[in-house]
Protein backbone atom coordinates (compact mmCIF):
# COMPACT_ATOMS: atom_id res chain seq x y z
CA UNK A 1 0.00 0.00 0.00
CA UNK A 2 1.56 3.39 -0.82
CA UNK A 3 0.43 6.47 0.86
CA UNK A 4 2.15 10.00 0.97
CA UNK A 5 3.55 10.48 4.47
CA UNK A 6 1.95 12.64 7.00
CA UNK A 7 1.41 16.14 6.39
CA UNK A 8 -1.23 19.32 6.79
CA UNK A 9 -3.70 20.00 4.06
CA UNK A 10 -4.91 23.26 3.62
CA UNK A 11 -7.02 24.61 0.82
CA UNK A 12 -6.90 28.45 -0.91
CA UNK A 13 -9.72 30.12 -1.75
CA UNK A 14 -8.25 32.67 -4.54
CA UNK A 15 -4.40 33.64 -5.89
CA UNK A 16 -3.48 35.64 -3.10
CA UNK A 17 -4.86 33.36 -0.29
CA UNK A 18 -2.25 30.48 -1.87
CA UNK A 19 0.65 32.73 -2.14
CA UNK A 20 -0.04 34.25 1.78
CA UNK A 21 -0.37 30.99 2.53
CA UNK A 22 2.09 29.77 0.99
CA UNK A 23 4.30 33.03 2.33
CA UNK A 24 3.69 31.96 5.79
CA UNK A 25 4.00 27.89 5.54
CA UNK A 26 7.32 28.55 3.88
CA UNK A 27 9.79 25.69 1.93
CA UNK A 28 7.90 22.72 3.53
CA UNK A 29 4.57 23.82 1.69
CA UNK A 30 3.80 22.60 -1.37
CA UNK A 31 0.57 23.82 -4.18
CA UNK A 32 -0.72 20.96 -5.38
CA UNK A 33 -3.34 20.85 -8.63
CA UNK A 34 -4.16 17.90 -10.33
CA UNK A 35 -1.90 16.29 -7.91
CA UNK A 36 -0.95 13.28 -10.60
CA UNK A 37 2.42 13.86 -10.23
CA UNK A 38 3.07 15.12 -7.31
CA UNK A 39 1.08 12.80 -4.98
CA UNK A 40 2.67 9.30 -6.30
CA UNK A 41 5.98 11.33 -5.74
CA UNK A 42 5.00 11.74 -2.33
CA UNK A 43 3.80 8.08 -2.26
CA UNK A 44 6.98 6.57 -3.44
CA UNK A 45 8.54 9.40 -0.60
CA UNK A 46 10.76 10.70 -3.43
CA UNK A 47 8.90 14.47 -2.32
CA UNK A 48 7.72 15.22 1.28
CA UNK A 49 6.30 18.54 2.38
CA UNK A 50 4.73 19.15 5.89
CA UNK A 51 1.88 21.53 3.93
CA UNK A 52 -0.02 20.71 0.90
CA UNK A 53 -2.00 23.95 -0.10
CA UNK A 54 -5.03 22.63 -2.85
CA UNK A 55 -5.55 24.64 -5.47
CA UNK A 56 -8.63 22.70 -7.28
CA UNK A 57 -10.70 25.82 -5.77
CA UNK A 58 -9.13 28.28 -8.21
CA UNK A 59 -10.30 26.17 -11.06
CA UNK A 60 -12.84 29.24 -11.93
CA UNK A 61 -10.07 32.21 -11.70
CA UNK A 62 -7.25 30.23 -13.32
CA UNK A 63 -9.06 27.94 -15.45
CA UNK A 64 -9.96 29.74 -19.12
CA UNK A 65 -8.29 29.50 -22.48
CA UNK A 66 -8.46 33.45 -23.42
CA UNK A 67 -7.83 34.36 -27.52
CA UNK A 68 -6.27 37.95 -27.82
CA UNK A 69 -5.01 39.53 -31.46
CA UNK A 70 -1.73 38.97 -30.50
CA UNK A 71 -1.88 36.76 -28.17
CA UNK A 72 -3.44 33.84 -26.52
CA UNK A 73 -3.50 33.16 -22.35
CA UNK A 74 -3.86 29.80 -20.94
CA UNK A 75 -5.06 29.89 -17.33
CA UNK A 76 -2.33 27.72 -14.76
CA UNK A 77 -5.63 25.43 -13.55
CA UNK A 78 -6.46 24.74 -16.90
CA UNK A 79 -7.25 20.73 -17.45
CA UNK A 80 -5.21 18.59 -20.21
CA UNK A 81 -9.25 17.74 -21.18
CA UNK A 82 -10.04 21.67 -21.76
CA UNK A 83 -7.05 22.15 -23.61
CA UNK A 84 -7.62 18.93 -25.78
CA UNK A 85 -11.29 19.98 -26.16
CA UNK A 86 -11.12 23.77 -27.10
CA UNK A 87 -12.02 24.69 -30.31
CA UNK A 88 -9.92 27.86 -30.39
CA UNK A 89 -6.75 25.92 -30.24
CA UNK A 90 -7.74 23.72 -32.17
CA UNK A 91 -7.65 26.06 -34.80
CA UNK A 92 -5.15 28.31 -33.79
CA UNK A 93 -2.25 26.29 -32.25
CA UNK A 94 -3.11 22.25 -33.25
CA UNK A 95 -0.10 21.15 -31.29
CA UNK A 96 -1.97 21.33 -28.17
CA UNK A 97 -4.65 18.69 -29.25
CA UNK A 98 -2.28 16.74 -31.36
CA UNK A 99 0.04 16.51 -27.58
CA UNK A 100 -3.08 16.29 -25.63
CA UNK A 101 -4.86 13.10 -27.32
CA UNK A 102 -1.42 11.46 -26.00
CA UNK A 103 -0.40 12.73 -22.43
CA UNK A 104 -1.75 10.12 -20.25
CA UNK A 105 -5.05 8.74 -20.57
CA UNK A 106 -9.01 10.30 -20.16
CA UNK A 107 -9.22 10.14 -16.73
CA UNK A 108 -5.36 11.61 -15.50
CA UNK A 109 -6.61 14.41 -18.26
CA UNK A 110 -10.16 15.37 -16.02
CA UNK A 111 -7.52 15.86 -13.19
CA UNK A 112 -4.12 17.62 -14.23
CA UNK A 113 -3.48 20.82 -15.65
CA UNK A 114 -1.13 22.94 -17.33
CA UNK A 115 0.40 24.90 -14.17
CA UNK A 116 0.98 21.50 -12.50
CA UNK A 117 2.56 19.81 -15.82
CA UNK A 118 5.48 22.89 -16.09
CA UNK A 119 5.75 22.70 -12.46
CA UNK A 120 6.98 19.33 -12.41
CA UNK A 121 9.26 20.11 -14.90
CA UNK A 122 9.54 16.36 -15.64
CA UNK A 123 12.11 16.24 -18.90
CA UNK A 124 9.88 13.82 -20.61
CA UNK A 125 7.03 16.04 -19.72
CA UNK A 126 5.06 17.14 -23.57
CA UNK A 127 3.42 20.28 -22.67
CA UNK A 128 6.81 21.90 -21.98
CA UNK A 129 7.98 20.19 -25.17
CA UNK A 130 4.67 22.50 -26.85
CA UNK A 131 5.23 25.68 -24.17
CA UNK A 132 8.62 26.05 -25.73
CA UNK A 133 7.67 25.28 -29.49
CA UNK A 134 4.74 27.98 -29.15
CA UNK A 135 7.03 30.50 -27.27
CA UNK A 136 5.09 30.62 -24.57
CA UNK A 137 6.03 32.66 -21.62
CA UNK A 138 5.04 32.06 -17.76
CA UNK A 139 3.58 34.48 -15.34
CA UNK A 140 4.66 33.79 -11.74
CA UNK A 141 2.62 35.90 -9.43
CA UNK A 142 4.37 36.49 -6.19
CA UNK A 143 3.71 38.69 -2.72
CA UNK A 144 5.28 41.78 -4.83
CA UNK A 145 3.14 41.31 -7.80
CA UNK A 146 3.67 39.59 -11.43
CA UNK A 147 6.92 38.42 -13.36
CA UNK A 148 7.12 37.07 -16.45
CA UNK A 149 9.80 34.81 -17.44
CA UNK A 150 10.24 32.26 -20.92
CA UNK A 151 10.04 28.90 -21.02
CA UNK A 152 14.21 28.92 -21.26
CA UNK A 153 14.20 30.95 -18.26
CA UNK A 154 11.06 29.12 -16.38
CA UNK A 155 12.54 25.65 -16.77
CA UNK A 156 16.04 25.73 -14.46
CA UNK A 157 16.50 21.13 -14.99
CA UNK A 158 14.76 18.55 -14.09
CA UNK A 159 11.80 19.39 -11.43
CA UNK A 160 13.48 22.50 -10.89
CA UNK A 161 11.73 25.53 -12.11
CA UNK A 162 12.24 29.64 -11.24
CA UNK A 163 9.07 29.82 -9.51
CA UNK A 164 9.75 30.15 -5.84
CA UNK A 165 8.94 29.30 -2.43
CA UNK A 166 6.44 31.97 -1.81
CA UNK A 167 5.13 32.34 -5.91
CA UNK A 168 3.16 30.36 -8.12
CA UNK A 169 2.19 29.99 -11.72
CA UNK A 170 -0.69 31.54 -12.56
CA UNK A 171 -0.77 31.87 -16.63
CA UNK A 172 1.29 30.69 -19.69
CA UNK A 173 0.76 32.86 -22.52
CA UNK A 174 2.04 32.82 -26.66
CA UNK A 175 2.22 35.29 -29.11
CA UNK A 176 0.05 34.73 -32.24
CA UNK A 177 1.57 35.35 -35.60
CA UNK A 178 -0.10 35.39 -38.82
CA UNK A 179 1.02 32.58 -41.87
CA UNK A 180 1.70 29.76 -39.08
CA UNK A 181 0.93 26.51 -37.45
CA UNK A 182 2.06 24.07 -35.09
CA UNK A 183 2.24 19.89 -35.05
CA UNK A 184 2.97 17.56 -32.22
CA UNK A 185 4.77 13.95 -32.99
CA UNK A 186 5.47 11.60 -29.81
CA UNK A 187 6.45 7.80 -30.01
CA UNK A 188 5.45 5.51 -26.37
CA UNK A 189 6.10 2.27 -25.92
CA UNK A 190 1.99 2.03 -25.26
CA UNK A 191 -0.92 3.81 -24.46
CA UNK A 192 -0.57 7.26 -22.16
CA UNK A 193 2.86 6.29 -21.57
CA UNK A 194 5.41 9.15 -21.23
CA UNK A 195 7.12 9.60 -24.78
CA UNK A 196 9.95 8.01 -25.90
CA UNK A 197 10.94 10.81 -27.60
CA UNK A 198 8.57 13.28 -28.83
CA UNK A 199 8.38 16.34 -30.82
CA UNK A 200 6.70 19.99 -31.35
CA UNK A 201 7.12 22.42 -34.01
CA UNK A 202 5.69 26.06 -34.74
CA UNK A 203 6.16 27.17 -38.08
CA UNK A 204 5.44 30.55 -39.95
CA UNK A 205 5.99 30.62 -43.95
CA UNK A 206 5.33 33.78 -45.71
CA UNK A 207 6.12 34.04 -49.53
CA UNK A 208 7.66 31.06 -50.14
CA UNK A 209 9.90 31.12 -47.36
CA UNK A 210 9.91 29.85 -43.90
CA UNK A 211 10.17 33.21 -41.28
CA UNK A 212 10.52 31.72 -37.90
CA UNK A 213 10.28 27.67 -36.75
CA UNK A 214 10.42 26.84 -33.36
CA UNK A 215 11.18 23.23 -32.14
CA UNK A 216 10.37 21.91 -28.47
CA UNK A 217 12.28 18.64 -27.85
CA UNK A 218 10.78 16.14 -24.89
CA UNK A 219 12.90 13.37 -23.38
CA UNK A 220 16.19 13.46 -24.99
CA UNK A 221 17.89 15.22 -21.84
CA UNK A 222 17.69 16.61 -18.47
CA UNK A 223 18.06 20.09 -20.12
CA UNK A 224 17.33 19.95 -23.76
CA UNK A 225 14.13 21.54 -24.25
CA UNK A 226 14.43 23.89 -27.40
CA UNK A 227 16.81 24.06 -30.01
CA UNK A 228 17.89 27.22 -31.22
CA UNK A 229 20.46 26.26 -33.56
CA UNK A 230 17.62 24.57 -35.82
CA UNK A 231 15.17 28.16 -36.15
CA UNK A 232 18.70 29.91 -36.89
CA UNK A 233 18.92 26.71 -40.23
CA UNK A 234 15.54 27.48 -41.11
CA UNK A 235 15.03 30.97 -41.43
CA UNK A 236 14.56 32.67 -45.00
CA UNK A 237 14.28 29.25 -46.47
CA UNK A 238 12.02 27.32 -48.80
CA UNK A 239 10.66 24.35 -47.19
CA UNK A 240 11.46 21.12 -48.95
CA UNK A 241 12.19 17.58 -47.41
CA UNK A 242 16.17 18.46 -47.34
CA UNK A 243 15.32 21.03 -45.36
CA UNK A 244 13.35 18.93 -42.71
CA UNK A 245 16.06 16.41 -42.42
CA UNK A 246 18.89 19.14 -42.13
CA UNK A 247 16.45 20.23 -39.59
CA UNK A 248 16.36 16.34 -38.18
CA UNK A 249 19.58 16.42 -38.51
CA UNK A 250 20.52 18.95 -36.08
CA UNK A 251 18.04 17.73 -33.27
CA UNK A 252 19.81 14.47 -33.23
CA UNK A 253 23.27 16.46 -32.90
CA UNK A 254 22.06 18.62 -29.92
CA UNK A 255 19.92 16.59 -28.02
CA UNK A 256 21.56 14.20 -25.14
CA UNK A 257 19.47 11.46 -24.81
CA UNK A 258 20.62 8.79 -22.29
CA UNK A 259 19.95 4.92 -22.90
CA UNK A 260 17.32 3.64 -20.39
CA UNK A 261 14.22 1.22 -20.79
CA UNK A 262 12.52 2.87 -23.12
CA UNK A 263 15.13 2.96 -25.59
CA UNK A 264 19.33 3.22 -26.41
CA UNK A 265 20.55 6.82 -26.78
CA UNK A 266 21.09 6.14 -30.79
CA UNK A 267 17.49 5.23 -31.04
CA UNK A 268 16.52 7.96 -29.53
CA UNK A 269 18.83 10.01 -31.63
CA UNK A 270 17.08 8.68 -34.27
CA UNK A 271 13.84 9.58 -33.28
CA UNK A 272 14.61 13.49 -32.49
CA UNK A 273 15.42 13.39 -36.03
CA UNK A 274 12.27 11.45 -37.18
CA UNK A 275 10.48 13.26 -34.98
CA UNK A 276 11.77 16.52 -35.69
CA UNK A 277 11.70 15.69 -39.15
CA UNK A 278 7.69 14.80 -39.35
CA UNK A 279 6.26 17.55 -36.92
CA UNK A 280 7.81 20.45 -39.00
CA UNK A 281 6.69 18.65 -42.43
CA UNK A 282 2.90 18.35 -40.82
CA UNK A 283 3.18 21.83 -39.35
CA UNK A 284 4.00 23.03 -42.65
CA UNK A 285 1.54 21.14 -44.65
CA UNK A 286 -1.35 22.68 -41.98
CA UNK A 287 -0.10 26.28 -43.10
CA UNK A 288 -0.87 25.56 -46.62
CA UNK A 289 -4.11 23.96 -45.39
CA UNK A 290 -2.90 20.72 -47.00
CA UNK A 291 -3.23 18.63 -43.63
CA UNK A 292 -5.66 19.38 -40.97
CA UNK B 1 -9.46 17.22 9.96
CA UNK B 2 -12.86 16.67 9.00
CA UNK B 3 -14.40 16.31 5.38
CA UNK B 4 -17.76 16.38 3.86
CA UNK B 5 -18.70 15.71 1.08
CA UNK B 6 -21.18 13.77 -1.11
CA UNK B 7 -21.43 9.98 -2.24
CA UNK B 8 -24.14 8.56 -4.61
CA UNK B 9 -26.54 11.30 -3.21
CA UNK B 10 -25.62 11.24 0.31
CA UNK B 11 -24.07 13.59 2.66
CA UNK B 12 -21.54 11.96 4.94
CA UNK B 13 -18.75 13.80 7.05
CA UNK B 14 -15.66 11.93 8.43
CA UNK B 15 -12.59 12.72 10.51
CA UNK B 16 -9.75 11.62 8.20
CA UNK B 17 -6.03 11.89 8.06
CA UNK B 18 -4.95 15.04 5.12
CA UNK B 19 -2.85 12.15 3.26
CA UNK B 20 -5.78 9.83 3.03
CA UNK B 21 -6.79 8.79 -0.43
CA UNK B 22 -10.17 8.63 -1.65
CA UNK B 23 -10.36 4.83 -2.90
CA UNK B 24 -9.60 3.95 0.60
CA UNK B 25 -11.93 6.72 2.48
CA UNK B 26 -14.50 5.02 -0.15
CA UNK B 27 -13.33 1.42 1.29
CA UNK B 28 -12.08 1.92 4.46
CA UNK B 29 -14.57 4.58 5.81
CA UNK B 30 -17.96 4.41 3.86
CA UNK B 31 -17.50 0.71 3.38
CA UNK B 32 -18.43 0.90 -0.48
CA UNK B 33 -16.07 -1.80 -1.46
CA UNK B 34 -17.21 -1.45 -5.04
CA UNK B 35 -14.54 0.88 -6.17
CA UNK B 36 -10.95 -1.53 -6.68
CA UNK B 37 -7.93 -0.95 -5.24
CA UNK B 38 -5.21 -1.88 -7.87
CA UNK B 39 -1.96 -0.57 -9.36
CA UNK B 40 -1.93 3.07 -6.44
CA UNK B 41 0.04 4.66 -9.56
CA UNK B 42 -2.61 5.73 -11.58
CA UNK B 43 -2.08 3.03 -14.10
CA UNK B 44 -4.76 0.88 -13.70
CA UNK B 45 -7.80 2.51 -13.46
CA UNK B 46 -9.64 -0.06 -11.32
CA UNK B 47 -10.16 2.66 -8.72
CA UNK B 48 -12.07 4.78 -11.33
CA UNK B 49 -15.16 7.27 -9.81
CA UNK B 50 -16.50 10.56 -10.65
CA UNK B 51 -15.56 13.34 -9.14
CA UNK B 52 -18.85 15.86 -9.91
CA UNK B 53 -19.45 14.34 -12.77
CA UNK B 54 -15.94 13.17 -14.68
CA UNK B 55 -14.61 10.13 -14.29
CA UNK B 56 -11.03 10.24 -12.28
CA UNK B 57 -8.74 7.97 -10.28
CA UNK B 58 -9.97 7.83 -6.45
CA UNK B 59 -6.02 6.53 -5.86
CA UNK B 60 -4.50 9.75 -6.63
CA UNK B 61 -6.88 12.53 -5.44
CA UNK B 62 -6.89 12.89 -1.42
CA UNK B 63 -9.91 12.35 0.17
CA UNK B 64 -9.27 16.20 1.57
CA UNK B 65 -9.65 17.33 -2.34
CA UNK B 66 -13.29 15.39 -2.67
CA UNK B 67 -14.66 17.62 0.43
CA UNK B 68 -17.35 19.59 -0.69
CA UNK B 69 -17.62 17.95 -4.28
CA UNK B 70 -20.07 15.33 -5.33
CA UNK B 71 -18.66 11.84 -5.53
CA UNK B 72 -20.18 8.97 -7.60
CA UNK B 73 -19.26 5.05 -7.36
CA UNK B 74 -20.18 2.22 -8.88
CA UNK B 75 -22.91 1.17 -6.28
CA UNK B 76 -24.55 4.42 -7.42
CA UNK B 77 -25.58 3.34 -11.17
CA UNK B 78 -28.04 1.17 -9.65
CA UNK B 79 -31.33 3.55 -9.78
CA UNK B 80 -34.45 2.17 -7.53
CA UNK B 81 -33.59 -1.63 -7.72
CA UNK B 82 -32.92 -1.62 -11.31
CA UNK B 83 -29.46 -1.59 -12.91
CA UNK B 84 -28.07 1.04 -15.00
CA UNK B 85 -28.33 -0.02 -18.88
CA UNK B 86 -24.36 -0.30 -19.04
CA UNK B 87 -24.34 -2.44 -16.11
CA UNK B 88 -26.95 -4.77 -18.21
CA UNK B 89 -24.48 -4.04 -21.32
CA UNK B 90 -21.83 -6.00 -19.31
CA UNK B 91 -23.75 -8.66 -18.10
CA UNK B 92 -25.35 -9.48 -21.98
CA UNK B 93 -21.91 -9.37 -23.78
CA UNK B 94 -19.64 -11.00 -21.10
CA UNK B 95 -17.76 -7.75 -20.61
CA UNK B 96 -16.02 -9.17 -17.98
CA UNK B 97 -14.37 -12.29 -16.53
CA UNK B 98 -12.85 -11.74 -13.44
CA UNK B 99 -14.39 -8.63 -12.44
CA UNK B 100 -11.96 -6.79 -10.90
CA UNK B 101 -11.37 -4.11 -13.21
CA UNK B 102 -15.21 -3.36 -13.97
CA UNK B 103 -16.51 -1.00 -11.39
CA UNK B 104 -13.89 1.45 -12.83
CA UNK B 105 -14.72 0.21 -16.40
CA UNK B 106 -18.43 0.82 -15.87
CA UNK B 107 -17.97 4.23 -13.99
CA UNK B 108 -15.91 5.62 -17.44
CA UNK B 109 -18.36 4.06 -19.72
CA UNK B 110 -21.37 5.63 -18.13
CA UNK B 111 -19.73 8.87 -18.08
CA UNK B 112 -19.10 8.32 -21.97
CA UNK B 113 -22.41 7.48 -23.04
CA UNK B 114 -23.44 10.71 -20.91
CA UNK B 115 -21.59 12.95 -23.40
CA UNK B 116 -21.74 10.96 -26.18
CA UNK B 117 -24.66 8.78 -26.65
CA UNK B 118 -23.23 7.05 -29.62
CA UNK B 119 -19.86 6.13 -29.43
CA UNK B 120 -17.63 4.77 -32.66
CA UNK B 121 -15.83 1.70 -31.51
CA UNK B 122 -12.07 3.94 -31.64
CA UNK B 123 -14.18 6.70 -29.25
CA UNK B 124 -15.07 3.47 -26.90
CA UNK B 125 -11.89 2.61 -26.81
CA UNK B 126 -9.91 5.53 -26.36
CA UNK B 127 -12.23 6.54 -23.39
CA UNK B 128 -10.83 2.81 -21.63
CA UNK B 129 -7.40 3.79 -22.32
CA UNK B 130 -6.90 4.37 -19.08
CA UNK B 131 -7.91 0.78 -17.73
CA UNK B 132 -7.02 -2.29 -17.83
CA UNK B 133 -8.41 -5.63 -17.88
CA UNK B 134 -6.20 -8.35 -18.16
CA UNK B 135 -9.04 -10.82 -18.62
CA UNK B 136 -10.97 -9.80 -22.24
CA UNK B 137 -9.01 -8.32 -24.40
CA UNK B 138 -11.45 -5.46 -24.55
CA UNK B 139 -12.93 -6.81 -27.16
CA UNK B 140 -16.59 -7.62 -24.94
CA UNK B 141 -16.16 -4.63 -23.08
CA UNK B 142 -16.25 -2.36 -26.05
CA UNK B 143 -19.55 -4.67 -27.41
CA UNK B 144 -21.07 -4.15 -23.87
CA UNK B 145 -20.92 -0.25 -23.88
CA UNK B 146 -22.33 -0.62 -27.71
CA UNK B 147 -25.12 -2.33 -26.28
CA UNK B 148 -25.97 0.09 -24.05
CA UNK B 149 -25.43 2.87 -26.07
CA UNK B 150 -28.39 0.91 -28.36
CA UNK B 151 -30.38 0.08 -25.55
CA UNK B 152 -30.81 3.52 -24.56
CA UNK B 153 -31.42 4.68 -28.12
CA UNK B 154 -34.41 2.71 -28.15
CA UNK B 155 -32.80 0.59 -31.49
CA UNK B 156 -32.44 -2.59 -30.41
CA UNK B 157 -35.00 -5.29 -31.15
CA UNK B 158 -37.08 -7.55 -28.47
CA UNK B 159 -35.03 -10.41 -30.06
CA UNK B 160 -31.98 -9.07 -28.97
CA UNK B 161 -32.90 -8.30 -25.81
CA UNK B 162 -32.48 -11.60 -24.03
CA UNK B 163 -32.52 -12.65 -20.70
CA UNK B 164 -28.90 -12.01 -18.57
CA UNK B 165 -26.63 -15.41 -19.11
Amino acid sequence: MQVPAPFDYERATSVDDAIGLLARLGATARLVAGGHSLLPMMKLRLAHFEYLVDINDLHGELGYVKVEPTRIRIGAMTRHRELLESPELLSSFPIFHDAERVIADPLVRNRGTIGGALCQADPSEDLSAVCTAVDASCVIRGLDGERVVSMAEFYRGPYETAVGNAEMLTEVRFPVRPHGSSAYEKVGRRAGDWPVVSCGVAAWVEGGVITDARVGLAAVGPNTTGIPAISQALRGRAPSEDLYAEAGAIAAAYCAPVTDQRGSAAYKRHLAAELTRRALRRAVARIDGREV
Amino acid sequence: MQVTMTVNGEQVTRDVEGRLLLVHFLRDHLALTGTHWGCDTSNCGACAVWLDGEPVKACTVLAAMAGGHEVRTVEGLEQFGELDSIQRGFMHCHGLQCGFCTPGMLMTARALLDRNPSPSEPEIREAISGQICRCTGYASIVRSVQWAAAEEAGTRTSADVGSPP
